[in-house]
């Protein structure tokens, strides 16, 4: 039997498509209207709101937990100041990336994590291999269901049930009451936009959705299936596991593996030089760093409009630019004097109706991920490969200043 | 069928003796090359341990073997087996009940199964995923050794020095965590590993099974790590480690052997045993049957069990004495009985009356380490398991072709239950085995003997009489370490020819062993054909 979110016995009525999908298990719906668009646009032009229970969630507690965390994860957990969060990824003893997710740290000794699967044993084995107990990597997933609150109207909607955001920093987690339920609120997420993630407690999940629905009615707060979220992540350049990468854990061969460099994380390595901070990997990723063995990073590639325009009118259709969402493999090639020279490939592909352009996110070889650079990108026109010319994009494609300024009611750029 | 006059002499490329899975695979690829084979049966209707009994009117009855896993692809392939009617349907799910009212139901979808044993541990629902993962690639490791003629290890022929050079290469070579896992199945009890692993009773017992499938071992046992991996080495459409019913059951599938192996040309006998295999100088003749009749051919391939191929055959005097001696040592005390039973409704388990698709797939009756370790206790005793280990299947739920309709046949794997008895026979215990897998199972779904209207018990002697396989094991001989690859059935003679010059063998006795695979009949068929090629 697929499980159910806490919300799910209100968001089963609010489906208008009739159509699920499982995540992990559970029943979540890939778009609630038939216009993904529409859910699209309310995270970028107003609010959406998506339940995302289905990520697994972790409690590390006691006095033991920041030892853990901070040997466990490849960023250091010990430079989060109380009441904020962190993005970081943890990765096995040969450098590959196990997950990535999101750390909160509520107080010095007391963490949440998500995670895409599940991972309780993995730390538990890590705490005993340290002589740490057990018991303080606790599995929390049933306790809280997850609402992402994600847009430019997100603070001004939630400042009506609590005054919790008002100054709440880009990264801050604090707790509030919403609907008379204690809520773990923190300013993240998976939009590259202004937003913030709410953790609520089991029995709280109707009230305090309701709740939050009733405070968007008048700003158009849309209910946003995973078909919209994955769009908006795409253009803030965020990777998505099973996607982009996968598991190291589960993978068959190292070629299925990738390391944080090899993932476009080096930025997460940069801190590393600062301490000598023992965490799982290190040893390799010293090496891979020393010694510039990275098979290839990940970045985002930029594709030129005029091109895509022109192999599709040359193939007298019109370029496909309405809700386009991939998550295919499309090869990536050198321009070069050699044809089809094989460079990598893009594993997921966006026509941002926002940004007017098409995006991809791809692996490529070190050499050429450097901003600017031309590649082919294999397209498929009317059933044949065809390339279009591609540029290498660093970071995210859209990152609005609304996203990490402190003050509220910073407008689109 | 032949007409033949008994006394006549007849010439043929090849015989292969015993029309098994292995038997059937194998004639059909000598067929196939071209060779003149005639494929000899002493019972009326060939599959051996693989057939279809419709004992009942309207309901079909896997007597012994029950469902597919290991068969080798190429051998569908090869043999246009799809051609002839090979159609697998899948076991989609795995129900592992308990007795307390607590159960597993898993299925296909790994995000599910997760969900259902983290009702008992989140944390043995992680391992879960790690040991699958795990097994599963040490399984695609080893499959090309699974599909190849192993080494001999008694040869200085330089192709079995390489080879052998090649397996330790490969050894070395194995990923860490790959190599530390085979290691472990082959040091390690199942138990041992599983309590390494696992918390939870219930979720250990799920995987125990697998370790003590028709071998006289406790989970407890060493010997048991390797039978679980070994039952670990199949597929279901590239899906390892999954099973699938035949359709119209295993006999099923060896009709589609049968059409396979006379498309190509090969000709099957049935009532036709061998009394013995003809040689002279060290080079094989021919066969003679049981009623006189000779037949002759340059080439005779036993499909039968080393105890048949080496000592029943062939005057044993005849052999090597080293071979024979060994093979004394080769253990088969089959432990294993069917008790298959028409029903006139599926069984229901308490609480989960509504779940239709609960019995599509294996139904394992042996909720923890203790309960198939006490059943294991008791036939080591020489006495047949009072509550014993049971794995039911009930095709009919997805091949209606079984039963008649709204009916069911449910097929009852038992352990343990010795061949060799401490106190009387199986003739007199038989109905006493049936009473007590009824109890069991009545024990596990209340109501379940209203549900019966007949009921068929199989003993290991039943196995032996019927098949021929001795003392009943249903893999021609244990799955021991010391019993396999380069030691199946000898080391020496695990390259499927003997010590007679054109006498070869192809059963379950030989490399890759036991379980509806069809490899050792593909395997040896690649070696005479080799053989044929380098004497021509």
């Amino acid at each position: 039997m697929p499980q159910s979110t806490p919300f799910q016995p209100r968001l089963s009525g609010l489906n208008q498509t009739g159509v699920w999908k499982l995540w992990a298990g559970y029943t979540v719906a890939p778009a609630y209207q038939h216009s993904i668009s529409t859910e699209y646009y309310a995270i970028r032009n107003s609010a959406a709101l998506l339940d995302t229970s289905p990520l697994f969630k972790l409690r590390f507690a006691g006095p033991s937990a920041e030892t853990l965390l901070r040997h466990a994860m490849v960023r250091d957990v010990g430079a989060i100041a109380d009441g904020r969060a962190q993005y970081t990824c943890w990765c096995d003893r040969r450098g590959y990336v196990l997950q990535d997710g999101v750390v909160l740290r509520l107080s010095s000794e007391d963490f949440l994590l998500t995670a895409a699967e599940p991972t309780l044993k993995y730390f538990r084995d890590l705490a005993s291999d340290l002589g740490i107990a057990r018991e303080t990597v606790q599995d929390v997933s049933l306790d809280y269901g997850i609402l992402a609150l994600q847009g430019p109207l997100a603070h001004r909607i939630l400042a009506r049930l609590t005054d919790a955001a008002d100054g709440l920093r880009y990264f801050g987690v604090t707790r509030c009451a919403i609907a008379s339920h204690g809520v773990i609120l923190s300013r993240t997420g998976y939009t590259g936009d202004l937003g913030y993630e709410l953790w609520v407690p089991r029995e709280g999940a109707l009230p305090v959705l309701d709740a939050l629905l009733e405070a968007g009615r008048g700003d158009n707060l849309t209910m946003m299936g995973t078909t919209a979220l994955k769009m908006a992540r795409v253009e803030a350049g965020l990777l998505l596991m099973d996607v982009d990468f996968r598991s190291s854990r589960h993978a068959w061969v190292d070629e299925q593996r990738e390391t944080p460099a090899e993932l476009g994380w080096a930025w997460m390595l940069r801190a590393m030089e600062r301490s000598d901070r023992d965490f799982v990997g290190r040893g390799a990723i010293e090496q891979e760093l020393a010694t510039g063995s990275s098979r290839w990073t990940t970045t985002g590639l930029a594709v030129d409009v005029h091109d895509y325009e022109r192999v599709h009118d040359e193939a007298g259709i019109l370029a496909p630019r309405h809700e386009v969402y991939e998550e295919t493999t499309m090869s990536v090639y050198r321009r070069s004097e050699t044809p089809w020279d094989y460079a990598g490939y893009a594993t997921s592909f966006h026509y941002s109706s926002l940004l007017r352009r098409p995006l991809a996110l791809a692996k490529i070889p070190m050499d050429l991920a450097v901003e600017g650079t031309e590649v082919d990108l294999e397209l498929t026109v009317i059933r044949r490969p065809q390339n279009v010319l591609a540029r290498v994009h660093g970071g995210s494609f859209f990152n609005p200043e609304r996203k990490i300024a402190v003050a509220e009611g910073v407008q689109n750029p | 069928m032949s007409t033949e006059p008994q006394s006549a002499s007849l010439r043929y490329d090849a015989v292969v003796i015993g029309a098994g899975h292995n038997g059937l695979v194998h004639a059909g690829y000598l067929a196939r090359a071209g060779m003149r084979t005639l494929l000899l049966e002493q019972r009326h209707l060939v599959g051996g341990a693989a057939i279809t009994e419709e004992l009942l009117p309207g309901f079909r009855f896997t007597t012994f073997s029950y469902a597919i896993s290991l068969l080798r692809p190429e051998i569908v392939d090869d043999l246009d087996l799809v051609e002839h009617g090979l159609m697998v349907l899948p076991l989609a799910n795995t129900f592992q009940p308990g007795l307390n009212g607590e159960y597993l139901a898993l299925g296909p979808d790994a995000d599910a199964n997760y969900h259902e044993i983290a009702r008992f541990s989140a944390e043995d629902a992680e391992a879960a995923r790690d040991l699958d993962h795990l097994i599963a690639r040490l399984c695609v490791a080893l499959k090309p050794w699974m599909d190849r003629i192993p080494p001999n290890v008694r040869s200085n022929d330089p192709a079995d020095l390489e080879a052998l050079a090649e397996l330790r290469a490969f050894m070395e070579g194995l990923d860490p965590e790959v190599r530390a896992l085979g290691e472990r199945f082959a040091s390690s009890s199942a138990a041992e590993i599983l309590d390494e692993t696992f918390e939870h009773d219930l979720v250990k017992s799920l995987y125990a099974s697998s370790g003590i499938i028709g071998s006289m071992v406790s989970p407890r046992d060493r010997e048991s790590g390797l039978v679980w991996l070994f039952h670990k080495m199949g597929e279901y459409d590239g899906s390892p480690g999954s099973w699938g019913f035949h359709k119209g059951g295993n006999g099923g599938f060896t009709q589609v052997l049968a059409r396979a192996c006379e498309a190509f040309g090969g000709e099957i006998r049935t009532e036709a045993r061998v009394r013995r295999v003809l040689h002279e100088g060290g080079t094989v003749r021919g066969v003679e049957l049981e009623d006189g009749q000779r037949i002759e051919a340059p080439v005779v391939v036993s499909a039968l069990d080393p105890r048949q191929t080496f000592t029943r055959l062939v005057d044993p005097a005849d052999m090597p004495a080293d071979l024979i001696e060994h093979l004394e040592g080769y253990k088969y005390q089959g432990s294993a009985s069917k008790v298959n039973f028409a029903l006139s409704d599926l069984p229901t388990f308490p609480g989960l009356e509504d779940k239709p698709d609960l019995f599509r797939g294996f139904t394992n009756l042996g909720p923890s380490i203790d309960y198939l370790h006490q059943a294991f206790t008791e036939a080591k005793e020489g006495r047949f398991s009072r509550r014993p280990f049971i794995d039911c299947c009930i095709q009919s739920t997805v091949d209606p072709g079984m039963s008649p309709p709204g009916k069911h046949v449910m097929s009852c794997f038992v352990m343990y239950t010795p061949y060799q008895l401490a106190e009387g026979t199986w003739d007199d215990q038989r109905d006493a085995l049936g009473d007590t897998v009824q109890e069991t199972l009545e024990e596990f779904f209340p109501g379940f003997s209203e549900l019966v209207l007949h009921r068929e018990v199989v003993t290991p002697l039943d196995i032996e009489r019927a098949v021929g396989l001795s003392e009943g094991n249903i893999f021609a001989g244990e799955l021991f370490d010391s019993q396999l690859f380069l030691n199946r059935p000898a080391p020496g003679w695990n390259q499927y020819r003997t010590p007679l010059s054109g006498y070869y063998q192809c059963g379950s006795g030989t490399h890759p062993g036991g379980c509806v695979s069809g490899g050792p009949g593909m395997l040896a068929a690649r070696q005479v054909l080799r053989d044929a090629q380098a004497g021509a």
